[in-house]
């Protein structure tokens, strides 16, 4: 991930779901970082998982049905 | 002289050194507040959690990680499942062989209300699946019951009832593993267990102060929780929010116990919970034979070493269970548990109530050679 590339987050419910989320994206071989909620998303106090934009959709799939709730959000700089 | 130590049943001692050493670099390492903070160290320590999520899951075969909830010890679970469940109207079915962290909420539930349904055992402990089915009602909400006896380890037929009750709609069944997890195999799908509270500090080798409940998903829709407050998800809400496991998870959790859980669970593992089941029936069964055809003890429970966990429980003609207790860590230097157990419904099923029992509880790190120093204390005590 450069400093260049954009970036979606995703968010989820709480830390142990960003947790699993981030598991499983690592197993299906998608980068992402765990990083707090930017601001202007939301003003909860967790984390969310940060992923390249061009990865949103592959991402998308590989969580759909292991996780009942989440979002992704593209993040502007 | 040497101490032995046979109270593996209240808590088990000693711990594997990875336990202590995960604890350790937890607190030296890490120490944050997990999932409150979004910086690194937090995070840090919100993985840790979620690994000792993963570690018990699979131990359970719970296919989401997130379906653990994790508690305090196994009565917080249990009391999670009871209160949280039950309302005045609703039945609920469970055993004569249970704990006090399963009785007292269910009689202090039943004087509110609540329909409560007590299947007596046979004197050896013994649940007849087919009392239990009987009992079930329309009205029946839950069957609550203990894997296995902490006061003589009996083994229940939790597989059975789990089929039975997964065949009435709408009836959940929560298994108290508080004596089992780590001990004997659970799998909460072959199993039918929908709520599965475990204590982490006996045979899961984690410290004291942790615990697990399993919810099957789609239950927490049916189960209130205990306590709300913060949680570290949905700040801007002022509402609990009510997933899996954020509902029952308020306040800052034990967070360095459940690093050393992780690894006890992961002991488990490497050694496989068969080895640890073969070596504690072998120490369990040298005791038992070596108290055979001996007139002056009388041994309660199947002694049988298949059919229990590594639990005896006796009593020495002639002599109360404290003094035999006393006499058992002074002359001795074995150290065990006298009396009721937390237990008093299982003691009235034995016929050991009020005086009780005393209770020797082997572990995997017990030495084989235990199994006789604990025989020879008795011979001894017999001798006057
Ligand atoms: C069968 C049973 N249930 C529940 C408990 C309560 O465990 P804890 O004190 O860890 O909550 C125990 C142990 O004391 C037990 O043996």
């Amino acid at each position: 991930m450069s400093g260049s590339e954009s970036h979606a987050v995703i968010l989820l419910e709480s830390v142990s779901h960003a947790l699993r989320a981030e598991k499983i994206l690592k197993a299906a071989g998608i980068r992402c970082k765990l990083i707090p909620v930017p601001r202007q998303l939301s003003s909860d106090c967790g984390v969310c998982l940060r992923i390249a934009a061009a990865d949103g959709e592959r991402a998308a799939g590989v969580l759909a049905g292991r996780l009942d709730y989440f979002n992704i959000a593209p993040l502007e700089k | 002289m040497k101490t032995i130590y046979l109270d593996n049943a209240a808590t088990s001692f000693p711990k594997p050194p990875g336990m202590m050493e995960a604890m350790n670099s937890f607190q030296r390492d890490i120490g944050a507040n997990p999932g409150r903070s979004g910086h690194g160290r937090s995070i840090d320590a919100g993985r840790v959690m979620y690994e000792a999520r993963e570690a018990l899951a699979g131990l359970f075969n719970i296919d989401d990680p997130l379906s653990v909830v994790l508690t305090k010890n196994s009565t917080e679970a249990l009391n999670i499942v009871l209160l949280g469940a039950l309302a005045p109207g609703d039945h609920v079915v469970t055993t004569g062989m249970e704990h006090n962290s399963v009785m007292r909420p269910l009689r202090y539930l039943a004087s509110r209300g609540v329909d409560l349904s007590v299947i007596e055992c046979s004197p050896q402990g013994d649940l007849d699946p087919a009392d239990l089915q009987k009992a079930l009602r329309k009205n029946t909400k839950l069957v609550v019951m203990t894997h296995a006896s902490n006061v003589t380890g009996t083994i229940q037929p939790v597989a059975e009832v789990g089929r039975m009750v997964r065949q009435r709609d709408g009836v959940m069944f929560c298994v108290d593993a508080a004596q089992t997890a780590g001990a004997l195999p659970i799998d909460v799908e072959d199993m039918n267990i929908d709520l599965l509270a475990v204590t982490g500090h006996k045979s899961l080798f984690g410290p004291q102060g942790t615990g697990a409940l399993y919810i099957r998903r789609g239950l927490e829709k049916r189960i209130a929780p205990l306590m709300m407050g913060g949680t570290g998800s949905r700040s801007e809400f002022e509402i609990q929010p009510d997933f899996l496991p954020d509902k029952y998870e308020s306040g800052t959790p034990n967070a360095l116990g459940f690093a050393g859980l992780c690894a006890g669970v992961q002991f488990i593992v490497g050694q496989s919970l068969r080895a640890i089941r073969e070596k504690e029936k072998l120490i369990t069964a040298a005791f038992l034979q070596r108290m055979e055809g001996c007139p002056d003890v009388t041994v309660y429970g199947p002694a049988e070493a298949d059919r229990q966990t590594a639990v005896v429980s006796f009593n020495v003609r002639n002599v109360t269970p404290s003094d035999a207790a006393l006499y058992f860590e002074e002359e001795c230097g074995i150290l065990c548990r006298p009396g009721l157990h937390c237990a008093p419904a299982a003691h009235r099923t034995l016929g050991t109530f009020p005086q009780g029992t005393v209770r020797f509880s082997f572990g995997f790190f017990n030495a084989p050679g235990d199994a006789d120093a604990a025989a020879e204390a008795i011979r001894d005590l017999l001798k006057g």
